[in-house]
């Protein structure tokens, strides 16, 4: 695990728990690694745990801009569409205007970005609760895909570096024994920087502290409005990446794919601790609550456990996880 | 807290073991079926299908699908888990084909043989493809609904979706025949409604809303031609010929009280049977032809309880 962390230190109303629940998160990890690991022969060889990697790696940039979002005390049901638009984004860039790869990387989380300054402004400036807001922009962005794109899938192919920009592996390039997929890379990165964000600059103190108190921030002559907005805007940004990283693996860009990925994302940040009433919420947290969803589902398809009790045991488990949450956190309260 | 969190584990463990197969053969050969989908009812009969064929050659089937027909990641997922489990043979229904080679390349560099089903894969690596002829099946439709309106008058087709091979090629299929052979005959609107019966209610109702003297709708899946059916019911329309495509419950009662003219079936459980056939017969070498049809046919309430019928539909 890479995402540093433990969100202590300035301010000092934070619950100084959190680390215990990332401790409980992370041993349900293990616990489930070590399962899987006896239960079946084929679950810890190299090629199925960088499969599961890659498999973490969309989810888990989207549940960290959720991640985001859900600390300020809203939520947002757009990442899905969101990563889709910025995708098809990627896809009218690159295919349709024919410019080349940083153009369409720019454009994907600018347009991720700008998408997300909308958000934030509906959720902020108009005062439209973010459930309503956010389910608000995932019709639009659904719908927009489709527009943009004629409904059809955008290939990538006259681009051919693009499908390595998630499934090339430059570690691999430098140890060969390692090949671990770009596209993981990237959300570790991407992980810690975040992380960095929101334990070490104004704008992640901010996003704790309009999750604890609005009111409190606004009366202290905060530009609250001003700092959810960016907050949306940095989420947004993040779905874009999350864009780029579906539609270079899949080397196109799927404009009807999306819708449900906001619940899969909500659901690794739930897993990972991170509150739904705001204001407690850490990155690797929602990095580990990523990586248990994917083990748990991989491991279960290993196993040859039949798909519809798939879906009950990974109900059960986010159900387990948040009782867990709330079990430690009447102790300490 | 150590004692309840181990409990919840427990219980959750207890769940998967329960649900686990126990006692699978360990030497019988591993084919995974990596479908489009799975929780409709023509993918269950896929899966009934290939279950069949296990049974019958003494093989390990198990059937994976993704929630909706667009989660082409998820799909992706799915089969790299099969994999991972060196399975003697694959058979996979792409939902993008494209975004599928890195992975079915992987699987014929391990020298594992990969069966498409339902819509082909644009490269050479599977074997065969055991398909619909969805064009020819489409194309009977729009004989049939010819027939029944007299040759002449406007119908408008409600599809799945314009993105995904079958949605293409049956709404090519009907149209182009409609467009060469029966030249009195009016497509008025082709709707998409996502397969999805509520949606395809709706479009349904504004295609009568707007064209009253509409004398025909062909619905292009289940979804859709029970969409059809209800948008007719709910505006209390009569004497719309309806003609529908796959079978399921819905389908078959409505066929059979009159209110559906008739609907074309695929064999999805021939499609499930031949596909585990097929892999079969590539795990042993032999030589198999590029397609492999699972057929399809006009059913009415005349012929609807046939035997040779009944089997291939399902509830």
């Amino acid at each position: 695990m890479t995402a540093t962390d433990t969100q202590q230190g300035s301010k000092p109303r934070r619950p100084a728990s959190g680390a215990q629940q990332k401790i409980l998160a992370f041993a349900s990890l293990i616990v489930l690694l070590m399962f899987f690991s006896v239960a079946s022969p084929n679950f810890l060889q190299t090629g199925n745990i960088l499969a599961i990697l890659q498999a973490t790696s969309v989810n888990g940039v989207l549940a960290v801009a959720a991640t985001l979002v859900i600390i300020t005390g809203g939520i947002d049901l757009s990442v899905g569409t969101l990563m889709t638009f910025t995708a098809v984004t990627a896809g009218v860039v690159l295919t349709y205007w024919g410019l080349p790869m940083p153009f369409g990387i720019i454009g994907a989380i600018a347009m991720g970005a700008f998408c997300g300054f909308i958000s934030g402004t509906l959720v902020a400036r108009l005062k439209i609760p973010p459930f309503i807001a956010t389910l608000g922009m995932m019709l639009i962005l659904k719908g927009l895909s489709l527009v943009v794109s004629g409904t059809k899938p955008i290939y990538f192919n006259d681009t051919p570096s693009y499908p390595a920009l998630s499934t090339g592996s430059l570690i691999g390039k430098l140890f060969p024994s390692l090949p671990i997929p770009n596209g993981v890379v990237i959300l570790f990165v991407l992980a810690m920087v975040i992380s960095w964000v929101l334990n070490r600059t104004t704008l992640g103190r901010y996003c704790f502290a309009l999750g604890s108190n609005e009111e409190a921030v606004r009366l202290s002559g905060v530009n609250a409005s001003g700092w959810k907005v960016a907050i949306y805007a940095l989420a947004g940004g993040i779905c874009g990446v999350a864009g780029l990283l579906i539609s270079s693996r899949l080397n196109s860009a799927q404009p009807a794919l999306g819708l449900g990925y906001e619940l899969d994302a909500i659901a690794a940040v739930v897993i990972g601790g991170t509150s739904l009433a705001g204001g407690r919420g850490s990155i690797l947290g929602t990095i580990i609550g990523a990586l248990i969803m994917s083990v748990l589902l991989n491991g279960l398809r290993i196993m040859s456990v039949a798909q519809e009790w798939q879906t009950v045991v990974t109900g059960a488990i986010i159900i387990a996880a948040v009782y867990a949450d709330m079990l430690r956190r009447s102790r300490a309260g | 807290m150590l004692n309840r969190r181990t409990l919840l584990a427990g219980m959750s463990f207890g769940g998967i073991l329960v649900s686990t197969r126990m006692g699978l053969a360990q030497d019988a050969m591993y084919i995974p079926l990596i479908s489009k989908g799975f929780q409709h009812q023509f993918w269950q009969a896929v899966k009934a299908g290939a279950d069949q064929a296990a049974a019958e050659f003494g093989v390990n089937v198990t059937f994976e699908g993704p929630d909706t027909e667009a989660q082409v990641d998820k799909q992706m997922d799915m089969l790299a888990a099969a994999l991972a489990k060196n399975p003697a043979a694959i058979g996979f229904a792409a939902l993008d084909s494209q975004a599928a080679i890195p992975l079915l390349r992987q699987a014929q560099d391990a020298g594992i043989p990969v069966v498409a089903f339902d819509s082909g894969v644009d490269s050479d690596i599977p074997v065969t493809t055991v398909t619909t002829d969805n064009l020819a099946a489409a194309g009977m439709a729009a004989d049939k609904m010819a027939e029944l309106i007299g040759g002449t008058g406007k119908v408008a087709l409600v599809v799945h979706d314009q993105t995904s091979r079958t949605g293409i090629d049956r709404r090519d299929g009907f149209v182009n025949r409609i467009g060469e052979a029966y030249p009195d005959i009016e497509i008025v609107d082709i709707q998409y409604g996502g397969g999805d019966q509520l949606q395809s209610t709706e479009i349904t109702k504004a295609i009568l809303t707007a064209h009253p003297d509409l004398k025909g709708v062909f619905g292009a899946n289940e979804g859709s031609a029970i969409g059809v059916l209800n948008g007719i019911k709910e505006t209390g329309t009569q004497g719309v010929v309806v003609i529908g495509y796959d079978s399921g419950k819905l389908q078959k009662d409505a066929i059979r009280a009159g209110e559906m003219a008739g609907a074309i079936t695929q064999s999805p459980v021939g499609m499930g049977y031949e596909t585990v056939k097929a892999a079969i017969a590539a795990v042993n070498g032999e030589a198999l032809p590029k397609t492999i049809d699972s057929g399809f046919a006009w059913y009415d309430a005349s012929n609807i309880d046939d035997p040779a019928i009944a089997a291939v539909l399902y509830d």
